[in-house]
């Protein structure tokens, strides 16, 4: 049976993305939760999830001895990346001096603090926490079945940048940003899908029926 | 502004089961966590609270094991809060599947466990629950409570919703301990002062009677997210209900 491998290098609550993988997968494939390098080596689909700040995630993956089974999985087969697992494969991010995977070429900012209010003038707050809207900017084959417009739960306080070319989710707060990016095998997304309801889990349930290919 | 206003229904738990009381009294045995948490996933519900309610220490970890439950296989945030004491209790509670803890007496006590917490489990993860009552009848400051509303500390609600921020609070859930139970709505004052004091979203919470208080909440309170937890609990609404009149009322809300 197919394996995925969700790595786990010591950042966050895992808790609930295995469960979720466990409940769309079906008996479909085999849902691993690793810190084995050797494992995610011979996963056919590799889920990169991280939370809190990511300088600290960037060490915790060097430290973990699985960055570059992660890396070569990013090169070669499906791979999602979640929240700070998304940020990190860009190139840099405003939270810390630290360098990140460079997967993609763009980096991550921080939603700037004179841009924070909506149009009548109300200040809006930081984290980006809540349900916010998600508009296909790019087809995609994880994307199917999910309606325009549909709302996912979002907790960040930095987002993508400059990555207009690999775009295909976008969300607004209040700007417009690029809330899901993708090029070939790999979907980085920064919200959350497993904690996401019904929407959430038809991305996930996606991900386990994908070739690879956009 | 498309991000939603949040509804957050409150379950109370003790020795693993969900409980309400009834006319401040007596608890009564609600059901099961699993079971409720569903029902309220299916009405839309965007996030749910679990306040630990357990007065005995030999049935605290009993929380633990509702948690794995209910996150297992409801696919929305959850938060826990109740004898929150120590960075290890977080971490306990967000590896049973937790998204957030709320640290309540503790943050006033031990201020620092809120910063150790939000450096090692990230600020998304740590909201701190203020208790807060009106010092005089101008309700114009209000004063923070501890150890379930018993204790007053001296300590400024605003100033320290502030200093929560600071110490790296990600979301601050605000309790008017004189609304609290009387379904007579939002200390809207309050939750106003509050929320345009911080940066991060804050919780209205106490004293949700009717569905108008929740709109009031958000567009008189400036809550970024409104919790109630009897309105729900004896099936008065359903929080589909709540976020129609919410809608009709010009807030964003997910439908």
């Amino acid at each position: 049976m197919e394996k995925i491998a969700i790595v786990d290098y010591g950042m966050g609550n895992l808790h609930s993305v295995t469960k979720a993988f466990e409940l769309v997968a079906e008996g479909r494939a085999d849902v691993v939760l690793t810190a084995d390098p050797a494992v995610v080596a011979a996963a056919d689909k590799v889920v990169f999830p991280g939370q809190g700040a990511m300088p600290d995630c960037m060490r915790h993956l060097d430290e973990s001895g699985l960055k570059a089974e992660v890396l070569k999985a990013a090169s070669e087969r499906p791979f999602l990346g979640i929240c700070v697992g998304a940020q990190l494969l860009f190139a840099r991010s405003e939270e810390g001096p630290t360098e990140s995977l460079g997967v993609f070429p763009g980096e991550v900012v921080r939603f700037p603090p004179e841009k924070m209010h909506d149009a009548a003038g109300h200040k809006l707050k930081v984290p980006h926490m809540g349900w916010n809207e998600m508009f296909v900017k790019h087809a995609h084959p994880l994307w199917k079945g999910i309606a325009d417009g549909e709302r996912f739960y979002f907790v960040h306080s930095y987002h993508f940048a400059g990555a207009d070319d690999i775009a295909v989710i976008e969300s607004a707060y209040p700007y417009r940003f690029a809330a899901a990016v993708a090029r070939d095998n790999i979907f980085a997304i920064q919200c959350h899908p497993e904690k996401s309801a019904g929407a959430g889990l038809q991305l996930l349930k996606n991900f386990v029926g994908w070739d690879g290919r956009q | 502004m498309p991000l939603a206003k949040r509804i957050i229904p409150c379950l109370d738990v003790t020795a693993g089961r969900v409980v309400k009381g009834v006319n401040f009294v007596g608890l009564r045995d609600a059901g099961d966590p699993v079971e409720i948490a569903k029902k309220y996933d299916a009405q839309g519900a965007d996030e749910l609270t679990f306040l630990d309610i357990t007065a005995s220490s030999d049935d605290r970890d009993l929380i633990l094991h509702v948690i794995d439950a209910v996150a297992s296989q409801v696919f929305i945030p959850l938060t826990v809060g109740g004898g929150v004491r120590k960075v290890d209790d977080v971490r306990r509670l967000l590896n049973a599947g937790a998204d957030k803890v709320s640290i309540n007496t503790t943050a006033v006590s031990n201020p620092e466990v809120v910063e150790a917490a939000a450096s090692r489990f990230g600020s998304q993860a740590i909201v701190v629950a203020i208790d807060a009552k009106a010092v005089d009848d101008t309700n114009t400051r209000w004063e923070i409570f501890t150890h379930g509303g018993r204790r007053p500390t001296g300590l400024d609600a605003v100033e320290w919703a502030v200093r929560m921020q600071q110490l790296g609070a990600g979301e601050i859930l605000l309790t008017s301990m004189d609304r609290d139970g009387t379904k007579i709505g939002f200390n809207l004052p309050l939750t106003r002062a509050v929320s345009d004091a911080v940066d991060i979203p804050v919780i209205a919470s106490g004293g949700v009677g009717n569905l108008q208080h929740l709109v009031d909440g958000v567009i008189d309170g400036h809550a970024d997210a409104v919790l109630a937890a009897s309105i729900f609990h004896f099936g008065e609404y359903t929080v589909r209900q709540a976020k129609e009149a919410m809608q009709r009322a010009g807030i964003e809300v997910r439908l």
